[in-house]
């Protein structure tokens, strides 16, 4: 295992020094002991977290203004949270079937996951119908508005992380695959689905108390 | 037929204890634990130079793309000055100068300069610079080239919409930006705004494989700081964007439904041809927050990768170590780090509390401290260097020269107090010119020289190259000196007509009149530039391999141009770091990165 330093500490390197050159001539070309496509992951992660942390910024911003008026969260928000924790504890159980290779159950695994991501989808969508029946309207009111920008850029996420399911599924099923990388990809899907539902927390917690 | 070139000297004497080895033992490295990455191989004429996934072919077409719309900006910034200088013949009405105005910037920041460099200059170099066959995700490279081939066309589309493009100048801000009156406020800002938020997506998946690659991909040897400074101007202007550009994203998103469908996230109560707007509430200040926070940095995602590209142009061409590299790197991690600290310096203007325009300044004024580290770095390579006055130095020194220009103004309108007159007067317009106009562009030409025989296996035509760069040079600084002065009488930019007013004087009539014939002249060396880039192209001077003589990877490839894969069988081992020019020692006054230490025993490198 190589000892690695972080980014930061690298910078005060020497190169020139010939001490400095024997270290560097083994080094391995990488910063980070991790795979490529999760380090990907992670910059996605960090990318989405500034996009929403910008909305969270501009949306308490905008609700000092005079008029901002509340909006009620109806109770089958409660129930699509609870269905995307679901959600994502059984991602974490099919990651753990896969680091097993317990094939019947990544099956069982990814379609739960699938169905469940799907159902809160849906749900949201039922939400949207049941608020616009109400006469909460996006142009009524700009926190109505925020309610079904931030849901929405939250779906879409979760239809970016449902892509990379059906590739992962489909691979699956096809049985066209290497372990390892079955594995990988269950596992990155699994970490961006529990981040989602962080990122729900927080956008969900905020409108709920504001 | 390399160990003939580094043939040792006798210099046995100086040979350290570590390098007096035989050269079985100090070459010698444990077998590498991870095998090389899978390539993705193309099988048709399609896949290989359309929908390619050779990041090569994607920093050409994004380089081709972006020159091909920058022509569009040049075009419109000509007719432009036209109207300026010779009002009287009715060239433009007031809402096509606006809408000119708003495209000319937007394609020339973004679709231009910011395509070139980190799409363009970022695939072609990155992998080829780490030692690495391509980018991490090779597909989604492609994906990234074609998003942004899209929003060119949303954006070029939105000349044929009924109203024009936006005329709401780059910045777009609200209000005005969708509110009947200003040019194209209905379909042109809405295709604008898709244009950039595809842009930003496209883009952010490029900037994923340019983190990835540099971060995960390098090859065996190379750590960070034995990188070249171009891949790390490229790769902190990267990190800076995936940052940066998600304010934009953010802004356009909700301008967009604001327009769309009526909501009121920046748009205010507003009284428009005497009735009242449904709008109510909004924050237009939110919005230039938005914008500003990804604008200032966006500013350095254009300058990082130059300082990086002309770092290392200085270097191979004064033929000398560059100066202080590692303080090289800190500015522009530091730089970087700043750049998201000082947007509101662009608002002096817009009514905020003078405190933070004092905190603004501060850290404004604070940035000139490593920008200053790196000119007098250049300056110090230079000093005493071997300089080859070679058409990449000419630019690289006519880069310094300009961007210290630029720099220097850019002290002034830091202070709220001097900037609070000069705002919105051509002064600024010449500042932001200058610093991120044409340095940015005398870099980009100065690398297009250097790196041309790497793509094509030819020189670009010397005798043009020199012309071009004189006309450039000399005819930037016709163009926007003057403009420095009309700024300093007070006259207002954003203005399609300099009115018969007693407050503007007759020089400035005649000034702009002298101005517009340079900028004709310049833009007319561009387009001697692009036919020396299509003649030289097929029949150029041939260029023998590694002609500049660098030690950076991309010119260590088995074949020149670099064939599909980069490296042939094996990936280079890397030995030492980009700058070893006039070791003393070695034979050749370079050693290549990937020249092992038996080949150049007697070498020693001088301490920096």
């Amino acid at each position: 295992m190589i000892e690695r330093k972080s980014i930061f500490k690298s910078i005060f390197e020497k190169p020139w020094e010939e001490s400095q050159s024997l270290k560097d001539n083994e080094h391995d070309g990488k910063a980070f002991s991790i795979t490529g496509s999760k380090l990907g992951i992670r910059t996605i992660m960090v990318v989405s977290t500034v996009i929403f942390s910008l909305f969270v910024v501009t949306y308490s911003d905008r609700m000092l203004v005079h008029d901002w008026k509340n909006m009620p969260e109806p109770w089958l928000l409660w129930v699509n949270t609870l269905i995307l924790i679901l959600n994502s504890y059984f991602f974490h159980k099919t990651k753990i079937s896969s680091d097993k290779a317990d094939y019947e159950n990544i099956k069982k695994g990814l379609y739960v996951v699938g169905f469940l991501a799907y159902l809160f989808l849906f749900g949201q969508l039922i939400v949207w119908y049941q608020l616009m029946s109400q006469d909460f309207y996006a142009t009524s009111n700009v926190a109505n508005a925020y309610f079904y920008l931030l849901t929405a850029i939250h779906g879409l996420h979760l239809i970016g992380g449902l892509v990379f399911w059906s590739r992962t599924t489909s691979i699956f099923l096809k049985k066209n695959f290497k372990l390892p990388s079955l594995q990988n990809r269950i596992e990155l899907c699994a970490i961006y689905w529990h981040f989602l539902l962080i990122v729900w927390f927080v956008l969900f917690g905020l409108m709920l108390f504001t | 037929m390399q160990e003939d070139k580094y043939k040792i000297e006798a210099k046995s004497t100086s040979v350290s204890d570590s390098s007096s080895a035989t050269s079985g033992d100090i070459d010698y490295l444990p077998p590498k634990e991870i095998p090389d990455q899978e390539l993705y191989h193309s099988h048709s004429w399609w896949t290989t130079y359309v929908f390619s996934q050779d990041a090569k072919y994607i920093g050409i077409q994004y380089a081709l793309t972006a020159v091909g719309t920058g022509l569009l900006g040049l075009i419109l910034s000509w007719l432009m000055r036209l109207q300026l200088a010779f009002p009287g013949l009715g060239i433009l009405e007031p809402s096509a100068y606006y809408q000119f105005v708003t495209m000319h910037g937007m394609i020339m920041v973004v679709y231009l300069l910011t395509a070139l460099f980190l799409g363009g200059f970022g695939n072609l170099l990155i992998p080829l610079m780490c030692g690495a066959r391509d980018m991490a995700f090779p597909y989604v490279n492609m994906i990234s080239y074609w998003m942004f081939v899209v929003a060119v066309i949303v954006l070029l589309a939105s000349f044929f919409v009924p109203g024009g493009p936006t005329g709401a100048g780059w910045t777009l801000y609200p209000p005005q930006a969708i509110t009947a009156g200003t040019p194209g406020s209905d379909g042109g800002i809405i295709l604008m705004l898709i244009s950039l938020i595809l842009f930003v997506a496209g883009f952010t998946m490029g900037g994923l494989n340019y983190i990835v690659t540099l971060l995960q991909m390098r090859t065996r040897g190379m750590t960070l700081m034995r990188l070249p400074l171009t891949a790390w101007g490229i790769f902190t202007a990267t990190v800076l964007a995936m940052f940066a550009f998600p304010a934009l994203l953010v802004g356009c998103l909700m301008m967009t439904l604001d327009s769309l469908l009526g909501t009121s996230f920046f748009m205010p109560a507003i009284i428009s041809m005497g009735e009242k707007l449904s709008y109510e509430g909004g924050s237009p200040i939110l919005f230039q927050h938005l914008f500003w926070f990804f604008g200032h940095p966006e500013v350095y995602i254009v300058a990082l990768p130059a300082f990086g590209i002309v770092s290392d142009l200085i270097s191979i061409h004064s033929r000398k170590n560059i100066f202080g590299y590692r303080m090289m790197v800190w500015a522009i991690v530091g730089i970087g780090a700043l750049s998201f600290f000082v947007w509101a310096h662009h608002m002096y203007v817009s009514g905020m509390n003078p405190w933070f325009g004092f905190f603004f300044a501060t850290t404004t004024l604070i940035i000139a401290v490593p920008t200053a580290i790196k000119v007098y770095n250049w300056v110090l390579t230079l000093w005493r260097g071997n300089i080859q006055l070679t058409l990449p130095m000419l630019f690289s020194l006519g880069f310094i020269v300009t961007f210290v220009n630029g720099g220097l103004t850019g002290l002034f309108l830091g202070n709220v107090t001097v900037d609070v007159p000069l705002s919105d007067t051509y002064f600024v317009v010449a500042h932001f010119h200058m610093v991120m106009g044409i340095a940015p562009l005398m870099v980009v030409f100065g690398a297009v020289y250097h790196w041309f025989p790497l793509i094509t296996g030819r020189f670009l035509d010397e005798k043009m190259g020199r012309i071009h760069f004189w006309i450039t040079f000399v005819g930037s600084y016709a163009i926007y000196f003057p403009m420095h002065y009309q700024g300093f009488v007070g006259v207002p930019r954003r203005y399609f007509e300099i009115y018969d007013s007693p407050y503007i004087d007759v020089s400035t009539l005649t000034l702009n009149a002298f101005i517009t014939v340079a900028a004709l002249i310049v833009g007319a060396a561009q387009l001697l530039f692009l036919y020396s880039l299509i003649y030289s192209a097929r029949a150029g001077k041939k260029a023998p391999k590694n002609p500049w003589k660098a030690n950076s990877l991309e010119w260590q490839t088995p074949e020149m141009p670099p064939e599909h894969g980069n490296f042939g069988k094996e990936l280079p081992k890397v030995y030492r770091w980009a700058y070893d020019f006039n070791v003393p020692g070695a034979k050749e006054d370079y050693i290549p990165q990937n020249v092992p230490p038996s080949q150049v025993m007697g070498a020693k490198v001088e301490k920096t």
